[in-house]
């Protein structure tokens, strides 16, 4: 009982500047707008874009899941391709030099270049959008979890040995858990940008998604619609955040109780 | 590290041991030490003698330069505690047990057992980084005891502890010890730690390290407060000091 009352307070202290901050922004927007009377078409109030909300809310439903599906497949698929490349790389030095530049190189093609290549390679359906999400979310997380593998403590890995682990069993024992935090960090830059590519795949072209909906809305310049879409994908982006966040806490419970975790604020 | 003569449970040879690099770190120039069947060794040394080294070439970890390092099946408890941090405690009681082929539950069931002589009753499903200082090495000791070996090999396993929790535990493990009788080498730089603890103190002269003395304790145990201000204790003590400080301090 008081635990849960302890944890709303410390939300409330976390999050309530943010929030409060955000309201003032939002009330800011709306006066400025309405004196000097600015064009609908070109910014509008967020009393417009409230009344854009209600409008659009039997549809946009749809374009939610299409999307959030998108990026949750596409960032699962890069979670596992990630972590198991991570694995090799970590394990063949040879392999890492070889392959790590390539992989800095790619991530410097810039992603609207790569979208359309996509869709033209794999179609209009669900596919080429996972694809672009998956190619974005892959870095961040082989190189965390590379890193991670790398600087398991080597004295612990001799204690295993010495015990008589084999190569299997440090690996499983010893390096996948010391890894297990680096991969989370990895994984929780992915989830913040999932999102956002799955929104620019579906841009080149699609039959359903807040991509879809952003462009339709653009040529009947309803910005008040692109404005609900953007913060649609906004809310979508810290949902994803905070469940990457969530699985982070149930898949590493000790981190709670190192030093300077939350154990000692309270 | 298998076929050991009768009668011992540890046997160094001649051991070298240089560590390449630039400039190359001579840490042990022929070393002879042999520990029988549950005798208490006590390695005595300052810092940086290759106390540790020789513990590693007997836990296998390291490949002696010149020389052999013999030993009987060895449970090794490193300087660090190297508890794992997403294990709880009865997690890391058992996780050289497992290793070392002992079935989980098995492991499980004789942690358990000795969680309470261990001081860990009460503790099992804690994080190490909820445990007081005492309390980590009591459970990286508990996963050494745990491992199926007859030699125990521990590095300063109280050296990271304040002094009343290091004689608190000095005491705490000659209790252990006259229960579940080992084989022990245990490191040092502790005079009194050494005298409290050994049948037999190796002293070891600083880098390159080599073993100067040899001294048998004979000291009645358990050994405690009496033990540690009576005249056999006091003379031990000063004749330790004397081959520490070694022929070079006198000239
Ligand atoms: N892996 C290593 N590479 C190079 N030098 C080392 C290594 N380990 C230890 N040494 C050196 O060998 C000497 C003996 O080290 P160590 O066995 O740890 O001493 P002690 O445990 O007695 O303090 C020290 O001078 C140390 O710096
Ligand atoms: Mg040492």
């Amino acid at each position: 009982m008081s635990r849960a009352l302890l944890l709303l307070r410390r939300a409330a202290r976390d999050y309530a500047p943010a929030a409060l901050l955000l309201v003032a922004l939002v009330v800011v927007w709306e006066v400025v707008v309405r004196a000097l009377d600015v064009a609908p078409y070109l910014v509008p109030a967020p009393s417009r874009i409230a009344r854009a909300f209600m409008e659009v809310r039997g549809t946009l439903p749809g374009h939610l899941r299409t999307t959030t599906s998108e990026a949750a497949v596409g960032l699962a698929l890069s979670a596992i391709l990630g972590a198991a490349c991570a694995a090799l790389l970590a394990w063949s030095t040879p392999l890492r030099r070889a392959v790590y530049p390539l992989l800095v190189i790619s991530q410097n093609v810039p992603l609207v270049v790569i979208a359309p290549l996509v869709v033209v390679w794999f179609g209009f359906g669900m596919l080429p959008k996972v694809l672009v999400v998956t190619l974005m979310g892959f870095f961040p997380i082989v190189v965390a979890t590379t890193d991670g593998l790398l600087r398991a403590d080597r004295e612990l890995i001799e204690l295993a040995r010495s015990y008589g682990a084999g190569r299997w069993q440090v690996l499983r024992g010893v390096l996948v858990p010391s890894a297990v935090p680096s991969f989370f960090a990895g994984l929780q830059i992915s989830a913040a940008y999932a999102v956002l590519g799955a929104v620019i795949a579906e841009w080149v072209g699609a039959s359903s998604g807040l991509g879809l909906f952003i462009t339709r809305s653009q040529t009947a310049f309803r910005v008040d619609r692109v404005f609900v879409a953007v913060a649609v994908i906004a809310a979508l982006s810290i949902a994803s955040f905070a469940a990457v966040h969530l699985a982070a806490r149930l898949a590493m419970p000790w981190q709670h109780f190192v030093r300077g975790g939350v154990q000692e604020e309270v | 590290m298998s076929s050991m003569p009768d009668g011992r449970a540890i046997e160094v040879r001649g051991l070298s041991l240089t560590y390449a690099g630039r400039p190359p770190v001579v840490a042990l120039d022929g070393v002879d030490l042999v520990v029988a069947p549950g005798e208490f060794a006590v390695l005595l040394g300052p810092s940086g003698c290759g106390k540790s080294t020789l513990l590693r070439a007997l836990a296998g970890l390291v490949r002696p330069t010149a020389g052999e390092a013999l030993a009987s099946s060895v449970a090794y408890m490193p300087q660090r505690d190297l508890l794992l941090p997403w294990r709880r405690v009865l997690g890391n009681a058992t996780f050289a047990a497992e290793l070392a082929g002992v079935p989980p539950a098995e492991a499980r069931g004789r942690a358990r057992a000795l969680l309470g002589r261990f001081g860990l009753e009460g503790f099992e499903r804690a994080w190490p980084a909820q445990l007081s200082g005492g309390m980590r090495q009591r459970l990286a000791l508990l996963r050494t005891f745990l491992a199926p070996r007859d030699t125990l090999l521990l590095d300063e396993p109280f050296g990271a502890l304040d002094a009343i929790t290091r004689r608190e535990m000095q005491g705490w493990l000659q209790g252990v010890l006259a229960e579940e009788s080992r084989t022990v080498l245990l490191v040092t730089h502790d005079i009194e730690e050494a005298l409290t603890l050994a049948d037999t103190v190796y002293v070891m002269s600083p880098r390159p390290g080599r073993i100067v003395d040899r001294v048998e304790v004979s000291l009645t145990r358990p050994r405690d407060a009496t033990t540690l201000t009576s005249p056999e204790f006091t003379a031990l003590k000063a004749h330790l000091l004397r081959a520490l400080e070694g022929p070079t301090r006198n000239r």
